[in-house]
């Protein structure tokens, strides 16, 4: 896992959530093309920050997470994709829940969310293998601790250290039920994760009572080789 | 790296559909040609990989929109949508590759983990 800034000079702004695309050229020619969510939040900052987990065996994430050097000159296009985003605009609670680096770029909500533009009632669950997979964890908890509305479960679903405070489970119906907003407030629910965990998640959403369209999800592969 | 086949959400399409489309295309609303149920592009199912994508109904899974990397050519076919819409989402300007100047740093900052 590493966080990368890139500087750029003609950077239009981006909406929290948005991905870009990078694409790599070899000597030969040949062009690698991988979509990863942008982690800053929104605005027209120059700096754009990506969080890449490193996938073994990909073509774009080992050379992003291992030989990528400061300096390096590199092709992205974006902002893109304009369905899975949050504007600060919006009145309704905001629900997040992530799985694995799928927390990405409800980072980049929560950052949005974090400047003076809103303060509407927001939550996290987020769901990691260990207690080391999380990502922004110190930052996450600092978020926790202003007390601006900002609530943070974590659960982990392959043991926890001693002394853990959260949950210990895959995301199930409960937890959703337990952590989430009550269905009259109305909340805008963004999934994001493995394939399989955004499929279950928003099924079972859709059976806690949530409207289909109040559930945006956005879905990487086995490989996780999309982030 | 094989493109793999996982079912992912239209929205990974937005890369390529901007090449085709001056506004950002996953908030257009596709009316499938076969069951003619309509659903904004960026959340039908999608299929396949960068250089081949194939984006199916939620309904009824009828394919919609495939999109096919040909050497440096880039097809859309539209056969299986029967009408795409814009709105009310404001259109946003879709991306281009741009590469960040010589001189310009890219900046790793501290891993996190």
């Amino acid at each position: 896992m590493r966080s990368i800034t890139f500087e750029t000079k003609a950077w239009a702004g981006h909406m929290a959530g948005q991905h870009v695309d990078i694409r790599l050229t070899a000597d030969n020619g040949y062009q690698a093309q991988r979509s990863y969510s942008i982690a800053s939040p929104a605005g027209c900052a120059p700096d754009v920050e990506l969080t890449v987990e490193c996938v073994s065996g990909g073509e774009v994430s080992p050379f992003l997470t291992e030989e990528l050097r400061a300096g390096d000159t590199i092709e992205l296009r974006g902002p893109i994709g304009g369905y899975f985003t949050w504007n600060p605009g919006s009145s309704s609670p905001l629900m997040l829940i992530a799985g694995g680096s799928g927390v990405v770029p409800l980072m980049s909500m929560l950052r949005t969310r974090n400047q003076p533009a809103s303060k509407v009632p927001a939550k996290l669950l987020y769901s990691s293998r260990s207690a080391e997979d999380i990502i922004y964890r110190d930052e996450l908890d600092r978020l926790a601790a202003n007390r601006d509305g900002f609530d943070l479960v974590h659960t982990l679903t392959r043991g926890a250290p001693a002394g853990w405070k959260g949950q210990t489970r895959r995301v199930d119906r409960d937890m959703l039920a337990q952590c989430g907003f009550q269905l009259a407030e109305e909340p805008q629910i963004l999934v994001c994760g493995p394939t399989s965990f955004v499929e279950t998640v928003a099924d079972q959403l859709v059976s806690l009572g949530h409207g289909e369209s109040a559930i945006k999800t956005e879905r990487f592969g086995p490989t996780g080789d999309k982030r | 790296m094989t493109d793999e086949v996982a079912r992912l959400d239209g929205n990974a399409a937005a890369g390529p559909l901007s090449r085709f489309f001056a506004f950002e295309a996953t908030n257009l609303r596709v009316t499938c040609a076969s069951c003619g149920a309509e659903t904004v592009l960026g959340r039908l199912h999608l299929y396949g990989g960068s250089r081949a994508m194939i984006l199916r109904c939620i309904r009824c899974g009828e394919v919609n929109l495939r999109l096919l990397e040909v050497g440096p050519s880039l097809r859309l076919d539209l056969r299986g949508a029967a009408l795409l819409a814009l709105g009310p989402e404001p259109a946003t300007a879709a991306g281009t590759f741009v590469s960040n100047q010589p001189g310009e740093a890219v900046r790793p900052t501290a891993p996190q983990s």
